[in-house]
């Protein structure tokens, strides 16, 4: 597993130079440390030395006259530099280290000093980790680190530690045939480097301990016997003895969870993992930061302890010793309710009331008492984090703890640090399907909400919508904090209508009572209408029309206007507002189609039906068949405004029966019979077609995600009827086999490169146009432009309609930019030549790695552009599938005379070459990427906002 | 045997004008010098005649070092200084320094302007006493002299405030001040390393309180005071200038921020202007957030919160206002009292600890009729709220200090006699070490167990090594002979010869003999014995005049002439060889039923 430390090669000279200098390398080196007068000449000879590369071949040569001087050399500093050069050196791609490994080893007979010896060992560590296959050489290492574990030298200690961890047996002794050669302590590996935890030195200790785990993590299982050992380092007055020692009692407690270890100071006993636990709670509270950090991290991680040592993390009053943790626990829980600690909220509660029998009650808890309540509340945010991503995994393993911590998120929600802030909000969100908010929670909850950062009311956005509330006071409170939040920031109107939308989805039965009073309806009087237009009234009205989808009684208690509206808002905003059933009320005919049921399942069986209706066309040419594609574009278009589920698979096959449809058109001409000159306009737009098909496929392959290797293939067919297209026309308009030639040939290489690709999908093409010209592919490289083109023509003509098959999910990736919202009439003035900064703020979906397709282009009223690319630090992911783009662009410009309107928007960039790769990946025809066929562009998506912007010039 | 010796002078299971005596190693320290805010006679300041009854304090104590800011731990300072008499160095850290004589004058100017006191410090005093301090760093090792040495750690409670390590020697002492382990909006922790000091001294003020996760404690307090303010109602927030007033300023400007509200909030002191100063400028001394986010904005620029005048008082409308001092004892926050605590809509939100006999104490404890100066009553209608916002640690805070530093014996200072007691219990049941709580005047004494160093010639140390393995087990102890030689107050341990030499002695040798007698027939015990010897690996000798030499043990046979049926057994050897020439002798001797033997 070191395989992976091997640095670059480094052969980047010419092949040529490299001979002329190989010989001389070596020989160089001699010559300049024979000529070194005193230590620090030598010194630098080396050091430069150091920065040239030596092939393979000379390695030994060189390592041969670095140990020649190296025992001359009476300087410490220049024999350390040599034996880092020789680690350095046996590193070297394709040299084998075990041919210097014999000279390296006997450098040790010789050497006196310590710090030369730690590098030696280093060394050694280099060579090892080159050798990991070879059990001679290892066991011979281990030997020597053995023989040096006793150096006074802290330095030394450590290297042989490290050098027994990385090399050390991971099999159990004595059942390799290198018995022979090895003594069986060395074969030991686990108890020579643990009598090494009470080493004198910190550092030395921190050493052991890592090759302890070095040794776990390359597969030897760790004897329980070390458990003790390790705990007592928890108390070690170093931070980094410390730190490893948390790592290692956690590594233990994952492999003796059920084994029980005894209490000190009393006959009881806890499972190994319950006491690891406690252990490791203790630290949360530890002097030093990094430690607290280490310990909290390592507590998420822990998912098998018993669920009262778990809760035992949140209760800081409680102060049962671990130890008496079965027998005190009631009892302790009795003493603190009785008042005997104050709580510092009332004055004077604090006066000892009775004498405690103090063996009781323990003070500072050795067990997991507060762990977490002192973690959240660590002064370093580092901590906090931590203490918030474990709370988070614990509470996914433990439905009762995460309804315990919820009290604890919800405090951490006035954190002064908005990343805490954010984190808890998620963890929260993660925990909260089986959760149900009080209403005093959902108070600080809804608190948040007037965070003046975007993410933050986002994310409680979405953590409203997954939340489950225990009464109607808590809707209203919810209801009212939202509509506050519209009013205050009406940018988060989308997110606000969603939701609610949940949130009456979620609670019907809560929100029925309080119907009347939303939609402020009175039993005897009219009240008057509300404003459509008003978002606070949508607001009000998903969230009634959501709950009243499966409370049938409710729509009794709308008014006359109510049904208006919603049928309104049903139809604007379907994506929002349900189907609902309503009495004494018919549907209009006509949509029954769709909307006489309106669920996915039906709209998802109108996609198929259309779909399948498409495929009774056999060739496009078939009378009937434009009128029929034309109207099922419609439908799909429709369809796919109507049920945002079904969004992406209604516009990828409606965009690529588009296509279809573009092709027949220009195919169907008759002019074609005609003569060239006589159908320009003809031309002009057959030509427009093509080259519309031609974007449109890279808008399907790339804008939407989900699509599978069928439906790529699909639209790569399309792609080259459109090329095929081209081709025709090229050979219409144009006179002359020259240019047609390289065309033709480009052509049938892109044939070509198809067929390889998507060799798995050629049976299903048999009837297409790309079958048929492959069938007659042995003819087509053989024959001329002319004949080919012709041949092109009618293969166009007569191939079938190639069916669409739509994969389970498409998603179209979308882009909104929410800032600016180009609806501002002040315009942004700023002096000519200097830059100003926009800020710009956007939501995608279903953008596949964002950080490099999405772009920003600036487009100004000059016809000049701009495309910028935002840092990845400007990306966030607040949900699945979704992305957040904040970033700012930097715009200038020279002088206008007045305000003028910029245009921007997003681009999506691909690159077909990327592309194949991802999706190619694992299938045979990897390596042979066609870098012929990689096409580079942008797909400009989402809506482009104007902005007013004013360079003025600059006042002199 | 060395000891230290602890005086509380004030703070001694008491809250209030801390001072604290301790003699280390033949030095003299003073912790803290502060006042009693109930008192307004003597009894305010320490009694400094427990040191000496007439003349200056400079020939006994070595240094003064105060903690941090707060009256009752620096104010008694000047008097001490100026008006009893000390010239010594007085340490603290650069903020207590900035700050401290700010409070001073505020302090001067309350009790002799306004209550008309004479035979009070004044401002000059303040400034001479001010020129004596020498500022300490965090974690500087300060030499006072050539063997005292003190050392800061940070204790949050306040700005600036510092536990401090006094050393002399290997005897040490740790002396908390007041200290928080909770860090808040504007402090952070407390934090020691594991000194392991002779003595703790520490603060015991909530001896008994387990506080709530501070989340809780600032959203309550956040909550009572935005319903207060909602239905237009009064806040009033008796603070001491400095410190917890900071602290719940930003508590709620960041409010006020986060929530957009109009209501005004008021700061009552000038003095605060100039504090907040100080504040922006020791930013290095708060938590993490505001040192990291100073860039931006510093904390304590704050928006919302203004300058209060005494005529705003009257205002109609809510508003929240900090007022000093913050036992509600004299100024201005006892005059706001007055004027709003008639209306039950109003509010007064006691952040802290009160003293037994101020203003505060008694409506925390539900008194609803206060006896005013003037024999004049006032009634309390206000609602009377309670949040423990002062930075002390709490019980766990205290025993979690003691967990960092593990201290050998632990002292408790500053806090209630009572609640000391509890605590006191714990702590030597959970820690098992000494638990002091002496009341003002009384000394504890604790024996001390210095290690001594003594210097060892190298070649002892050579040639120990070269008798017993490569490295020393720093597991095991290990005996070495040596000779210990006390001279010039230095202590040095040399080889035996050595200190023959130096010292110009002649070397004595010291034999042991021992005589053990045999019957014939029981002579067979002494080949047994040879080859037990032998097979121990010890060098034996046989002499041509009979005599056996095991090692250096000498083993002469001879047949007594009286009686010639026994032998005579002849042992010597010398002192070096007295493990192995006893271990010899009772082995022959055990082996003989009827033998008869002499020394």
């Amino acid at each position: 597993s070191y395989n992976t430390s091997k640095p670059l090669p480094q052969e980047e000279a010419p092949a040529k130079k490299l001979r002329l200098t190989k010989p001389s390398k070596s020989a160089a080196l001699h010559i300049d440390l024979c000529k070194a007068s005193n230590p620090t000449d030598a010194l630098q000879y080396l050091l430069h030395f150091a920065r040239s590369s030596v092939e393979a071949e000379s390695v030994e040569g060189v390592v041969r006259i670095l140990l020649e001087h190296y025992y001359k050399e009476q300087d410490n500093s220049v024999r350390l530099k040599i034996a880092s050069l020789i680690g350095l050196l046996s590193k070297t791609q394709n040299f084998n280290p075990e041919s210097i490994l014999d000279d390296t080893l006997n450098t040790f007979n010789t050497e006196k000093s310590h710090q030369v010896l730690a590098q030696l060992l280093d060394t050694l560590l280099v060579i090892g980790t080159q050798l990991p296959e070879s059990l001679i050489v290892r066991h011979r290492l281990i030997e020597v680190a053995y023989k040096h574990l006793s150096d006074t030298y802290f330095g030394v200690r450590n290297k042989c530690l490290q050098l027994l961890g990385c090399l050390g047996n991971v099999d159990t002794p004595l059942n390799k045939d290198g018995q022979g050669l090895v003594p069986a302590v060395i074969g030991d590996a686990q108890s020579l480097i643990s009598d090494y935890f009470a080493d004198q030195d910190p550092r030395v200790r921190t050493a052991a301990i890592k090759a302890m785990l070095q040794l776990h993590e390359r597969g030897l299982k760790i004897q329980q016997t070390i458990y003790d050992q390790a705990c007592q380092l928890l108390c070690d007055d170093y931070e980094q003895v410390r730190s490893a020692a948390v790592q290692m009692v956690w590594v233990l407690s994952q492999l003796y969870p059920e084994s029980i270890v005894p209490i000190p100071s009393s006959n009881e006993q806890v499972r190994l993992v319950d006491d690891s636990f406690g252990k490791i709670s203790h630290m949360v509270s530890d002097g030093s930061w990094v430690v607290r950090v280490q310990a909290a991290k390592t507590l998420g991680n822990m998912l098998q302890v018993s669920p009262h040592f778990l809760e035992q993390t949140l209760d800081k009053k409680l102060m049962s010793d671990l130890r008496r943790k079965r027998t005190a626990h009631e009892r302790a829980k009795e003493l603190y309710a009785s008042g005997e600690f104050s709580s510092g909220r009332k004055w004077a509660d604090d006066a000892p009331k009775e004498k405690v029998d103090t063996s009781a009650v323990n003070l500072i808890a050795s067990g997991a008492c507060g762990a977490f309540v002192h973690g959240l509340e660590d002064e370093m945010y580092e901590v906090r984090i931590a203490a918030v991503d474990a709370l988070s995994a614990l509470a996914q393993s433990s439905a009762s703890f995460a309804e315990k911590c919820l009290d604890f998120l919800v405090d951490m929600f006035n954190d002064e640090i908005e990343e805490v802030r954010l984190q808890s909000i998620h963890v929260l969100r993660q925990i909260s399907t089986n959760i149900t908010l009080r209403e005093d929670q959902l108070d600080t909850v809804l608190a948040v909400l007037e965070d003046s950062s975007r993410d933050i009311r986002e994310a409680l956005h979405e953590l409203l919508c997954f939340t489950n509330v225990s009464t109607k006071e808590c809707i209203q409170l919810a209801l009212l904090e939202l509509l506050k939040n519209l009013t205050k920031y009406p940018t988060d109107r989308n997110s606000v209508w969603k939701c609610l939308k949940f949130l009456g989805c979620r609670h019907p039965t809560l929100v029925l009572p309080l119907v009347p009073e939303l939609l402020s309806t009175h039993p005897y009087f009219h009240t008057p209408e509300p404003d459509m237009d008003d978002p606070a009234y949508i607001a009000v009205l998903v969230l009634v029309f959501n709950a009243a989808q499966s409370c049938p009684t409710m729509t009794a208690l709308f008014s006359d206007h109510t049904f208006r509206h919603y049928t309104y808002l049903r139809d604007s905003l379907s994506h929002l507002v349900p189907p609902l059933r309503l009495p004494g009320r018919t549907q209009a005919p006509g949509v029954s189609g769709i909307e006489g049921s309106g669920s996915v399942e039906s709209a998802q069986l109108f996609l198929q039906q259309s779909l399948s209706r498409i495929s009774t066309i056999h060739n496009l040419q078939d009378p009937g068949a434009q009128d029929l594609l034309n109207f099922t574009i419609r439908d799909l278009q429709r369809l796919g405004e109507l049920q945002t589920e079904l969004a992406g698979a209604a516009d990828f096959s409606a965009t690529y029966l588009r296509c279809q449809l573009l092709l027949t058109k220009a195919l169907q001409e008759k002019l074609w019979t005609m003569a060239v000159p006589l159908c320009l306009k003809h031309n002009a737009m057959a030509t427009a077609a093509a080259k519309q098909m031609l974007e449109e496929t890279y808008k399907l392959e790339f804008l939407y995600s989900g699509l599978e290797n069928r439906q790529v293939a699909t639209i790569h067919h399309v792609r080259l009827q459109a090329k095929a297209l081209q081709l025709v026309l090229t050979a219409r308009t144009r006179r002359g086999v020259e240019p047609l030639i390289s065309v033709c040939e480009k052509f049938l290489q892109e044939v070509e490169s198809f067929q390889r690709l998507f060799v798995v999908e050629l049976p299903h093409l048999q009837e297409s146009f790309v079958g048929k010209l492959l069938d007659l592919s042995p003819k087509l490289s053989a024959c001329k432009p002319g004949e080919l083109v012709k041949i092109l023509q009618t293969t166009l003509r007569q191939s079938g309609f190639l069916n669409l098959q739509l994969p389970k999910q498409v998603q179209r990736a979308s882009a909104t930019i929410i800032e600016p919202t180009g609806e501002s009439d002040n315009p942004l003035r700023f002096t000519s030549g200097l830059v100003v900064a926009l800020d710009i703020d956007a939501t995608l979906e279903h953008v596949q790695d964002p950080h490099n397709t999405v772009k920003v282009q600036v487009l100004y009223p000059d016809g000049q552009s701009h495309v910028i690319q935002p840092k990845p630090g400007d990306f966030r992911s607040p949900g699945p599938h979704r992305h957040r783009l904040i970033t700012q662009v930097y715009l200038s410009h020279s002088a206008w005379t007045e305000a003028c309107q910029i245009e921007v928007r997003l681009l999506l960039a691909y690159s077909s070459s990327r592309l194949c790769k991802a999706v190619w990946s694992d299938s045979s025809t990897e390596g042979l990427q066609p870098a012929e066929g990689a096409t580079e562009g942008t797909i400009p998506f989402g809506k482009p906002v104007k902005v007013f912007i004013m360079p003025k010039p600059a006042r002199r | 045997m060395p000891e230290i010796k602890v005086t509380p002078l004030g703070a001694g299971q008491d809250v209030g004008r801390s001072c604290i005596l301790v003699s280390i190693g033949g030095k003299n320290i003073m912790l803290d010098c502060g006042m009693h805010m109930g008192f307004n006679d003597d009894r305010r300041f320490p009694d400094f005649s427990y040191i000496t009854q007439q003349g200056r304090l400079t020939e006994f104590l070595d240094c003064v070092i105060i903690s941090h800011f707060h009256l009752d731990h620096c104010g008694a300072l000047p008097y001490m200084s100026e008006m009893v008499g000390y010239d010594g160095p007085i340490y603290m850290t650069h903020p207590t320094k900035a700050i401290c004589p700010i409070l001073l004058e505020d302090f001067r100017k309350i009790t002799v302007d306004k209550k008309g006191e004479t035979n009070f410090f004044t401002s000059q005093m303040i400034k001479d006493c001010m020129k004596k301090v020498v500022p300490l760093n965090l974690h500087q090792t300060v030499q006072v002299d050539d063997e005292l040495e003190i050392k800061a750690y940070y204790a949050g409670h306040v700005l600036g405030a510092a536990m401090v390590q006094i050393k002399v020697g290997s005897e040490s002492v740790v002396y908390t001040g007041d200290y928080n382990m909770t860090p808040d909006r504007h402090l952070g922790a407390a934090w020691i390393d594991k000194c392991r000091p002779d003595i703790l001294i520490s603060e015991s003020t909530y001896a008994t309180t387990i506080r709530d996760s501070k989340r809780c404690r600032e959203r309550d307090f956040l909550k009572k005071v935005h319903e207060t303010v909602e239905r237009g109602g009064k806040v009033l927030i008796p603070v001491f200038a400095l410190g917890r007033a900071q602290e719940l300023c930003i508590l709620l400007e960041t409010f006020w921020e986060r929530m957009n509200m109009k209501a005004p909030i008021y700061f009552s002191t000038g003095l605060t202007e100039k504090a907040n100063h100080y504040y922006k400028l020791f930013i290095t001394w708060t938590n993490q957030k505001i040192r990291k986010t100073f860039v931006q904005r510093n904390m304590f620029e704050f928006k919302h919160i203004k300058a209060f005048d005494r005529s705003y008082a009257d205002n109609p409308g809510p508003m929240v206002v900090f007022a000093t001092p913050g036992m509600l004892h004299a100024g201005q926050s006892l005059q706001i009292f007055k004027k709003w605590a008639g209306n039950e809509k109003n509010m007064i939100i006691m952040p802290g600890y009160c003293v037994q006999g101020t203003i505060g104490h008694k409506i925390l404890n539900g008194q609803k009729k206060l006896e005013m100066e003037n024999r004049q009553t006032l009634e309390v209608k206000l609602q009377v709220e309670y949040m423990s916002f002062s930075a002390h640690a709490d019980a766990k805070g205290i025993m979690q200090l003691i967990r960092m530093a593990e201290p050998r014996n632990m002292l408790l200072v500053h806090g209630e006699a009572k609640k000391m007691e509890f605590l006191k219990d714990k702590i030597e049941q959970e820690f098992t070490i000494n638990c002091f709580m002496p009341a003002n005047g009384e000394t504890t004494t604790v024996i001390t167990n210095p290690s001594v160093p003594v210097d060892i010639s190298l070649n002892l140390l050579k040639r120990e090594m070269a008798l017993g393995g490569p490295l020393p087990d720093p597991k095991k102890p290990r005996t070495m002979h040596g000779t210990l030689i006390m001279k010039d107050n230095s202590l040095r341990l040399v080889s035996p010869e050595q200190a023959l030499k130096e010292l110009g002695l002649n070397e004595h040798q010291l034999r042991f003999t021992c005589r053990v007698q045999y019957r014939k027939t029981e002579f067979t015990i002494f080949i047994v014995l040879f080859d037990l010897l032998l097979k121990k690996c010890y060098t034996i000798q046989h002499l041509p005049d009979g005599t056996v030499m095991v090692e250096s043990i000498v083993i002469k046979v001879s047949s007594s002439a009286e009686e010639p049926n026994t032998k005579v057994l002849l042992l010597s050897w010398s002192y070096q060889d007295e493990d192995l020439g006893s271990f010899l002798s009772t082995l022959l001797k055990k082996g003989l039923p009827s033998g008869l033997s002499s020394m």
